[in-house]
């Protein structure tokens, strides 16, 4: 039977087809929706979780794998960064049962604060690596990244990047093997699944090994293709980069690797006696063709190809025809497109009804510095805001804000962290605070929610993966009363003059404090309110609407006679009723809508 | 054959993604190879959403070239003119006319271009470009949501692919609450179209 999967959803039917029961995970784009697909169409085959962070997911995939249960993990690249410490160790001890470890990146930075190239942590790990070109490798290389990684007693990373992730294309399905219902007693195997220095040092040399004779099992694998066409130029490539080159050279010669750490020399050096000009084809660093060097063979890559994003058919032909490797067509560019490339862009905002917008307006008006985290809230950064100062990985705004206070800044501090970036990693850095005596207030958004990343559960919620699975849901204020901060309050979100006054408060208290902003996510309550109204007669075209960064807040076409300006309109199809651009109004303007009435939003 | 290329854009929460969906099942349904890219970023949040999908014999890259795309399906009048580069010469446009102004415009750091100069530069660069207000239509017939579909359905009238083969896609991807509902839009989007004389030709 055919399907057509998106590369996340195919990375789900994979792990069904290969006889997976356990799949942990946290949210990052481009990844979050392989454990989302798991859990709404494979729940009853397999146990799913979205764990605390990357590292908790990492550990209970090995225990689950050490208890004899066929595993995988999801991350999105930087996640890998996170789980490296536990990704590490077991690569040294393996398993009892198959374990694949799937990184999906994201060359373009499309959803990222880096553009880290994670193939490197397959070299560092020493570990084997899969790379998909399409949701068809992406399901078959699920199952044969369990086969490799039982074959070979190792973990497999498997990478994708958001071209495969969110792209979509036709998958042949298969069926699900038989699985054990019972796994026996926990194996009681010190040597191999505890890695004190004594028996590590016996396991790294069983690792060098063990990446030996997978490259020798690879040569002859069919992981690798290779088509043969005219033999002037020679490419050799891999993942989703195999199909943009196909494209733009329709006419090389291609090698194109499914398996890219460790590298089948042989195979390579044959294909590289057998071409004119032999070229690397790979999108970020230069991996493949390091090491391809290394080898004695002269080949082209990064003197060609940029090292930065992505290189999508049209981008890879420009460099392609600058270095003489395909002729140039003349393409006559119409004026209209020089014409209409600088008009307006449309960056993310603050959704209409998003409970993190009085937060900023007021952070904004009270002109602190802002120590940021990763979460919708960094939209708080753009304008109108302009309120988050610095933002850098998860869970580090609150050492951020420890760090001003330890140099003593002059102004009072704040950080923002999201709720689910709270328990991801804002727990250790809210106690290093405490127990080093900082002052700076920790304000805790929360939203009911990883929103950022499309609404998963975190400990704070009472559900798991899918609504009909119940959980048991930690509240924040007694948590952080628990960990010895005397300052704590929460706020209603929604209400800016309370929000104000909650800052106000704790920015007073010498030490730290944390204050909790709660409002629900509008994806979460999804109960959109009736749309609010401008009175035309009393609004004064002050502007000070725009301020609160609202969609839904726009300009009319009726002109306020004293100043000239353009009246403000509420577009009746975004307004989800949150009252904080009514709020905020000095002429009482903005008006409630009447009662009873339904949201066009709904 | 040739592979026939698509691009559907608009703006975060407007229902493109499962537009592009829609799209790209019917492709398969249809008998091609079809493929579909999307760029969300930080789509839900108001963001640019651009989908390409692209049906064949046998299609290689997720996206099309610059230049080669042959219908452009915009729920929003700024993001068609986004995508100017990516028109054929014989390309189709659709595109919804309800304006969603980006904030920077409200904010007046920006202007939103004139609708008679964006609307003469996509004739100037497509073949035959169609548009019509599908958000109010949407309201009209009870959801605002509802606007995706509308515009599916218009698209729907430029394809050579049965009524039905549409039908079954959209049932795939809205909830069966919705499903009416939809339907209807489909319909109502398809006939606005079909009146047009040159859809036929
Ligand atoms: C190590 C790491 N894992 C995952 C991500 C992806 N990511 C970005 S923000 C975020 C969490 C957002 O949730 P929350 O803090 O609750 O803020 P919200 O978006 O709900 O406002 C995640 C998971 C990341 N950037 N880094």
């Amino acid at each position: 039977m055919k399907a057509i999967l998106s590369g996340n959803e195919a990375f789900a039917r994979g792990a069904y087809e290969a006889g997976i029961q356990v799949v942990t995970g946290y949210p990052g784009t481009p990844s979050s929706e392989i454990i989302t697909t798991i859990g709404s169409q494979y729940n009853d085959d397999m146990y799913s979780e979205w764990s605390t962070n990357e590292k908790v997911a990492m550990d209970a995939a090995a225990g689950a794998a050490y208890s004899g249960r066929r595993t995988m993990v999801t991350t999105k690249q930087v996640g890998m960064n996170v789980l490296s410490d536990s990704l590490l160790y077991s690569v040294y001890t393996g398993a009892e049962a198959g374990l694949v470890v799937v990184t999906a990146d994201d060359p373009g930075l499309f959803s990222s604060q880096n553009e880290q190239d994670n193939r490197w942590y397959a070299r560092l790990a020493k570990i084997p690596l899969l790379e998909p070109q399409d949701s068809q490798e992406a399901k078959d290389f699920v199952v044969k990244g369990i086969e490799i990684s039982e074959k070979f007693d190792t973990p497999v990373l498997i990478r994708s990047v958001m071209r495969i992730s969110h792209s979509k294309t036709i998958v042949e399905l298969g069926e699900r093997p038989e699985v054990p219902k019972e796994v026996g007693k926990f194996p009681r195997d010190i040597s191999k699944y505890n890695c004190t220095a004594m028996y590590a040092k016996e396991m790294h040399a069983k690792v060098e090994q063990r990446m030996l004779d997978i490259e020798e099992w690879l040569e002859s694998s069919d992981l690798n293709k290779i088509e043969w066409k005219d033999t002037k130029i020679g490419i050799i490539t891999s993942g989703v980069v195999h199909t943009y080159v196909r494209d733009v050279f329709p006419n090389a010669s291609v090698l194109k690797l499914g398996m890219i750490n460790p590298i089948p020399k042989k195979l390579i050096k044959d294909f590289a006696s057998k071409v004119d000009t032999l070229i690397v084809v790979e999108e970020l660093d230069p991996i493949l063709e390091e090491q391809i060097k290394a080898l004695g063979i002269e080949v082209h890559g990064k003197d060609i190809f940029s090292p930065c994003y992505e290189l999508l058919p049209d981008r890879l032909k420009e460099f392609a025809v600058s270095a003489n490797l395909i002729e140039a067509e003349t393409v006559v560019e119409k004026e209209e497109v020089a014409k209409f490339k600088d008009i307006p862009s449309r960056s993310a905002v603050f959704c209409p009804g998003c409970p993190h917008r009085s937060s900023f307006y007021v952070m904004n008006q009270l002109k602190v510095p802002v120590a940021g985290d990763i979460g919708c809230y960094n939209l708080g950064s753009m304008p109108p805001f302009n309120a988050q100062h610095t933002m850098g990985a998860m869970g580090a705004s609150i050492g951020v804000l420890h760090g001003m206070s330890i140099a003593k800044i002059p102004e009072n501090r704040v950080c923002t962290i999201g709720d689910s970036t709270f328990f991801h990693s804002g727990m250790p850095p809210l106690a290093n605070m405490v127990h080093n005596g900082s002052r700076g207030v920790v304000v805790i958004m929360d939203n009911s929610t990883t929103a950022m990343t499309g609404h998963q559960d975190h400990p704070g919620m009472d559900w798991m993966v899918t609504k009909e699975r119940a959980a048991k849901k930690i509240e924040i204020e007694p948590l952080v009363r628990a960990m010895g901060v005397e300052k704590v309050k929460s706020v209603n979100a929604f209400n800016v003059k309370e929000v104000k006054r909650g800052f106000e408060e704790c920015l007073e208290f010498d030490g730290p404090s944390v204050l909790i902003t709660k409002g629900e996510c509008i994806f979460v309550s999804r109960k959109p309110k009736p749309a609010f109204t401008v009175n035309t007669e009393k609004c004064i075209a002050c502007h000070t609407c725009f301020r609160v960064g609202c969609p839904a807040v726009v300009l009319s076409e009726e002109k306020f006679e004293k100043n000239g300006k353009f009246k403000s309109r509420i577009d009746p199809t975004l307004c989800n009723g949150c009252s904080v651009c009514s709020q905020v109004c000095p002429t009482g303007a903005i008006e409630a809508p009447e009662a009873g009435k339904r949201s066009l939003a709904e | 054959m040739k592979d026939i290329n698509f691009l559907v854009v608009g703006v975060g929460g407007q229902g493109t993604v499962l537009a592009g969906d829609i799209m790209a099942e019917v492709g398969m349904l249809a008998g091609y190879d079809s493929k579909k890219s999307d760029v969300l970023g930080l789509a839900i949040r108001g963001g640019s959403v651009v989908s390409h999908i692209r049906w064949g014999e046998k299609v290689d890259a997720p996206m099309s070239m610059r230049g080669t795309v042959d219908y452009l399906l915009a729920f929003e009048p700024l993001e068609a003119l986004r995508q100017l580069a990516f028109l054929s010469p014989e390309s189709t446009v659709v595109y919804n006319e309800y304006k969603i102004p980006p904030v920077s415009v409200s904010s007046g750091l920006t202007s939103y271009p004139e609708e008679n100069e964006l609307k003469s530069a996509l004739e100037a660069t497509a073949q035959r470009v169609y548009s019509f207000n599908a958000t109010d239509t949407a309201v009209e017939i009870g959801n605002v949501k509802a606007v995706n579909i509308i515009l599916i359905g218009a698209f729907s009238a430029f394809m050579d692919v049965k009524v039905d083969v549409w039908e079954t896609a959209i049932k795939k991807f809205v909830p069966a609450k919705y499903e009416e509902l939809n339907l209807k839009a489909f319909h109502i989007g398809r006939e606005l179209m079909e009146k047009e004389e040159s859809v036929k030709a």
